[in-house]
């Protein structure tokens, strides 16, 4: 196999854009996990549930890709914020087994409920024709989604750090993160913390499912046939941190993307042996605070 | 007091038998959930759409389906459904299967319990040698792969191939079919590329890039149908292969009707081999189309799932009708071995020796009509393929 | 202070009780089978729904007792399954208990392996390694689809007569019946002894306190890989029984579903309790197949409902429920003597 500089940019570019949209469903379910320590299973389903939005109302209401990514976000979050405040929050103190069956059990209903109501078949995006097609790089030529993903990926990522780090609220989370009854006792609400983050970390999620479709598909058992690979992301970059979720997804979507090139006849075996090092090297995660 | 429940209970048993004189149960095994929700759902339609077709020529039976769900491809739910049926519900006929593995772990079951049944969907190439009360009504791999393999070194004068498949049996199958066939026409496979497991992601992108590096003359692809079809020809589109001058052809399973018209112009030129697509042109065929068109929504369409459920169906009338309503395992097999058929899909039969399916292989290319949708035109037809898999006893059919 | 007074304190008699036979523990077995004898048309269901207790109470071991949360459990019971599949596919062995045995060495011997590295991490780190092993597994498996037969999995599984007396019928399957039911048996005494012997306490304390547990000198991580072993061996007799029962091995033993399955079925019944498997077991499996007999194409909505409904308002499963719903009971009905 010959290395050119054409063969080694379009795996990069390849592998990059199927690492953002592992990191645009699975950030949200980091946060959420590393924050609320919530074994969030249903994150599938909600990242399921944007993406019907998305994709049903570019196709009944005619709106436009964009504007229905945005709808998709802000109704994913509102109903998840719903969904937090009447049932998660009864779970915050069960044991995780607990809160296990409760996330299956949801992500079942969901399931159901859109088989039943929608159809069982998979609901094919139709990508604006700006985002189809081929763009000129100069050194390769390269699908304009994958690129159109690359920034959109750099842009959530920089905004998320910039939130984090700068702004009050980033704050606050870091805080109840690190130390929750410090952060409680130092008067932070953190029923209105946890309400907002998980609503916006399902509006993530809602927005993964829109941007992944075009690779991912969409159909009613997407809310559990990828969340292997989700949860993998976030015990590899550390629950709780971006900037791990961020690399982990980065690392796995690159060499995930090189060895089925490569070596196809391999199958899945790399990525789990290689998820398997990764954790044992770093059982708490690349980033993940020692507990 | 306990007489009368007695004697209730003996005038239902009475009765039960007098209507089943008429009545033929036909116990139905599909995956009407999970990731099979939606091929069950389209064989499932065909088999309702036949019924109410061709109410007159059910009379003076009738034919109560019994559905059950196989839920998954791991064998043990679909075997429970199968035994079930059989022993609870007393099925004269059995119909159904989508997944291969079930088939497989279904055909103890039904060899011992000495019932037809008839195998809507499951491709896998031995799966009718494994209890000989299975006939089926859909397709081996072998039906599409190996005359894709003749036609596209004859036809579309390819010399050089790269087959991506889907890394489980049906896709070798695949592979095996189409490379014999290929190679046995003067052509050559350079790269075979398993594209990983039946439940892997959809992103084609590595697989297709690798393809594109070695410059074959055409690119044959299998996946299962469903949600990877629309996946692997917009891949294509957007990877720029044809632009590199390489031609994407495959089983029908890359065209699938109810996926086509996503797939957008990246579909136009697309080359596959099938034994149905929606545009068929005759006279049954456009029947067909139209009264699903009526009965499901216009905007939905039959495929060559909703065939194998329609066919299936037609078949099990027919030998309801050859035996008067009274069915037995093995003159119902007997019944199936005579059955021919003008279907949408063309002729079809059942082969006498393998109980497989005879039917003719189309080639057809992707066009874009005035309206701006896109349909299929044939371009030859192969009459009357029977299993080439054991035609040529190839192991481990043969 | 004498022996005797020891003896007659009431938190000894209380751990001397627990581990004595209570009159209803007989009453599973009689309802299994009073099952054989009324619904002989359903044995096939039957018998899944056994291998399911099984499998269940070997993840009980490990994960009720000792606080292992495995996310990969189906590794093993696949282990068995293919070990006994592809000795009686390759005509190398095929009677039927001796099979068993020789599962559940391949089970426990990957339980060992993978134990002794795995066992060092918890939580979500555990979770997700115990998952990949099992998915590492999966895929060589389909990937040595020569010996294995792949998605498609191995058929031509010939089981003798069972003792060289009972058939195996596909149709009616008896024998399988009483097999997997006897093998049940066997296990659950083997299980119940193991849990109340010094050994299972031990575990238990590891599950509630592993710190303290080091501080008085239990050799924690070893007590922990041989609990794994044991649950391996036990799952692997599982997976080693349904390849006999289904004359059949295939992926799906190894797979995510089956895992997933299990842990829900044992966490709905109540983990840690012994009889949450079989109270799981049969909740989930019976609301499951008589729904999609039903409702073939929603059913899941009903049984996801009902996890909901448990996780939310019942700690300890169905089986947690009950002791509840009885302490509330009992107060009432037994009045506390004055002290």
């Amino acid at each position: 196999m010959i290395f050119t500089i054409e063969n080694i940019a379009s795996m990069v570019l390849g592998g990059v854009a199927a690492g953002m949209v592992l990191f645009i469903v699975s950030v949200g379910l980091s946060v959420t996990m590393g924050l609320m320590g919530f074994v969030n299973l249903a994150h599938g389903a909600f990242a399921m549930l944007g993406g019907y939005i998305i994709v049903l109302s570019m196709r009944h209401l005619g709106v436009g890709f964009i504007p229905a990514l945005a709808i998709g976000f802000v109704m994913t979050a509102a109903v998840s914020i719903v969904f937090e405040r009447v049932l998660y929050s009864r779970l915050y103190k069960a044991g995780e087994l607990d809160q296990v069956l409760f996330t299956i059990g949801l992500a079942f209903v969901f399931i159901a409920a859109l088989t039943v109501f929608i159809g069982p078949e998979n609901q094919p995006l139709t990508l604006p024709p700006e985002l189809r097609g081929q763009l000129d790089l100069g050194i390769v030529q390269y699908r304009t989604y994958s690129i159109f993903l690359i920034i959109v990926g750099v842009a959530i990522v920089i905004a998320l750090w910039l939130g984090f780090e700068r702004t009050r609220f980033g704050a606050q989370i870091r805080a109840a993160v690190d130390n929750r009854r410090m952060a409680e006792s130092l008067g932070i609400n953190i029923d209105r913390l946890f309400a907002i983050t998980f609503g916006f970390g399902s509006g993530m999620a809602a927005l993964g499912g829109g941007l992944g479709a075009e690779f991912l598909g969409l159909d009613p058992q997407y809310a559990l046939k990828y969340l292997v690979f989700f949860l993998i992301v976030v015990a590899v970059g550390g629950a709780g941190s971006i900037v791990g979720v961020f690399c982990a997804s980065l690392i796995i979507g690159v060499l995930d993307f090189v060895l089925k090139k490569y070596l196809p006849q391999g199958g899945t075996l790399f990525i789990y042996a290689l998820t398997i090092l990764l954790l044992l090297w770093r059982p708490q995660g690349l980033f993940g605070k020692p507990s | 007091m306990m007489k009368r429940i007695l004697a209730a209970t003996a005038a239902l048993a009475i009765s039960a038998s007098l209507a089943s004189a008429q009545e033929v149960k036909v116990g139905v095994n599909l995956p009407y959930t999970g990731i099979g929700a939606e091929f069950a759902q389209l064989i499932d339609r065909g088999m309702e759409l036949y019924l109410k077709l061709n109410a007159d020529k059910v009379k003076p039976y009738s034919i109560k389906l019994i559905k059950r769900d196989a839920k998954n491809p791991a064998g043990n739910d679909s075997r429970v459904a199968t035994q079930e049926l059989l022993t609870q519900d007393n099925v004269d006929i059995l119909a159904g299967w989508v997944y291969s593995p079930n088939a497989i772990a279904s055909a103890p079951v039904v060899t011992a319990g000495k019932k037809l049944a008839v195998i809507m969907n499951a491709g896998t190439a031995h799966i009718t040698n494994m209890s000989p009360y299975y006939v089926r009504t859909s397709f081996s791999m072998w039906h599409s792969g190996y005359p894709m393999g003749e036609a596209a070194a004859k036809q579309l004068g390819a010399k050089t191939a790269v087959v991506g498949y889907t890394d489980f049996p049906p896709g070798k199958d695949e592979l095996a079919a189409f490379k014999r066939a290929f190679e046995g026409s003067g052509g050559k496979v350079i790269d075979e590329i398993p594209m990983g497991g039946a439940g892997a992601v959809p992103d084609f992108t590595p697989f297709f890039q690798r393809a594109k590096d070695k410059k074959p003359d055409v690119f044959f692809v299998f996946i299962p149908a469903g949600d990877h079809a629309a996946a692997v020809v917009k891949t294509y589109g957007a990877l720029g292969m044809r632009e590199a001058g390489i031609k994407l052809i495959g089983p029908g399973d890359i065209t699938q009707d109810t996926k086509l018209q996503a797939m957008g112009d990246a579909a136009v030129g697309l080359i596959t081999m099938h034994h149905y697509h929606a545009d068929l042109d005759n006279a049954e065929n456009k029947r067909f189309v139209a009264a699903w068109k009526k009965e499901y929504g216009a905007n939905t369409t039959p495929d060559f799932m909703a065939i194998g459920g329609y066919d299936g169906m037609a078949l099990i009338v027919h030998i309801v009708q050859q035996l008067k309503g009274k069915i037995d395992g093995d003159k119902a097999i007997a019944a199936a071995k005579t059955f021919k058929s003008n279907s949408p899909r063309g002729p079809f039969s059942i082969d006498p020796e393998t109980r497989d399916i005879v039917m003719n292989a189309y080639l057809s290319e992707v066009v874009k009509g005035k309206d701006g949708k896109l349909s299929q035109k044939v371009l030859s037809t192969t009459p009357n393929v029977k299993d080439p898999c054991k035609a040529l006893k190839v192991p481990p059919c043969g | 202070m004498s022996a005797p007074t020891v003896f007659d304190h009431p938190a000894a008699r209380a751990l001397s009780r627990r581990h004595r036979l209570r009159w209803w523990e007989p009453l599973p077995w009689i309802l299994a089978l009073a099952f054989y004898f009324m619904f002989p048309r359903y044995l096939g269901f039957g018998t899944e729904l056994l291998i399911m207790v099984l499998f269940a109470i070997s993840l009980d071991l490990a994960l009720g007792y000792a606080g292992i949360v495995t996310l990969g459990h189906a590794a093993f019971f696949g282990a068995g399954a293919y070990t006994v599949g592809m000795l009686a596919h390759h005509g190398i062995w095929n009677e039927p208990i001796s099979s068993l045995f020789i599962g559940a060495a391949v089970a426990a011997a990957i339980g060992l392996a993978s134990g002794l590295v795995l066992l060092r991490t918890t939580g979500l780190t555990l979770l997700m390694l115990t998952l990949c092993t099992m998915a590492l597994l999966e895929e060589a498996a389909n990937l040595g689809h020569d010996w294995t037969g792949g998605f498609d999995g191995l058929t031509g599984i010939s089981i003798p007569p069972l003792f060289g007396l009972f058939e195996f019928n596909p149709l009616f399957p008896k024998t399988q019946y009483l097999y997997v039911l006897g093998a049940l048996l066997i296990c659950f005494v083997f299980v119940r002894t193991l849990v109340y012997s010094p050994f299972g306490h031990s575990l238990t304390g590891i599950r509630e306190n592993t710190l303290r547990m080091h501080a008085v000198g239990a050799p924690v991580r070893t007590r922990l890989v041989v609990c794994y072993t044991i649950s391996a061996a036990l799952a692997g007799i599982a997976g080693g029984i349904w390849a006999q029962a289904n004359a059949y091995v295939n992926l799906s033993t190894l797979g995510l579903d089956r895992a997933a399955t299990v842990l829900i079925i044992l966490v709905l019944g109540g983990y840690g309790r012994l009889y949450g498997a079989f109270v799981g077991a049969v909740a989930y499996m019976a609301l499951s197949h008589f729904l999609a007999k039903v409702y073939p194409t929603a059913w899941q909505l009903g049984l996801g409902f009902l996890l909901v409904t448990i996780a939310l308002f019942a700690r300890g499963g169905i089986i947690g429920l009950g002791e509840t719903l009885m302490a509330r009971l009992r107060p009432k009905l037994k009045p506390k003597p004055p002290s």
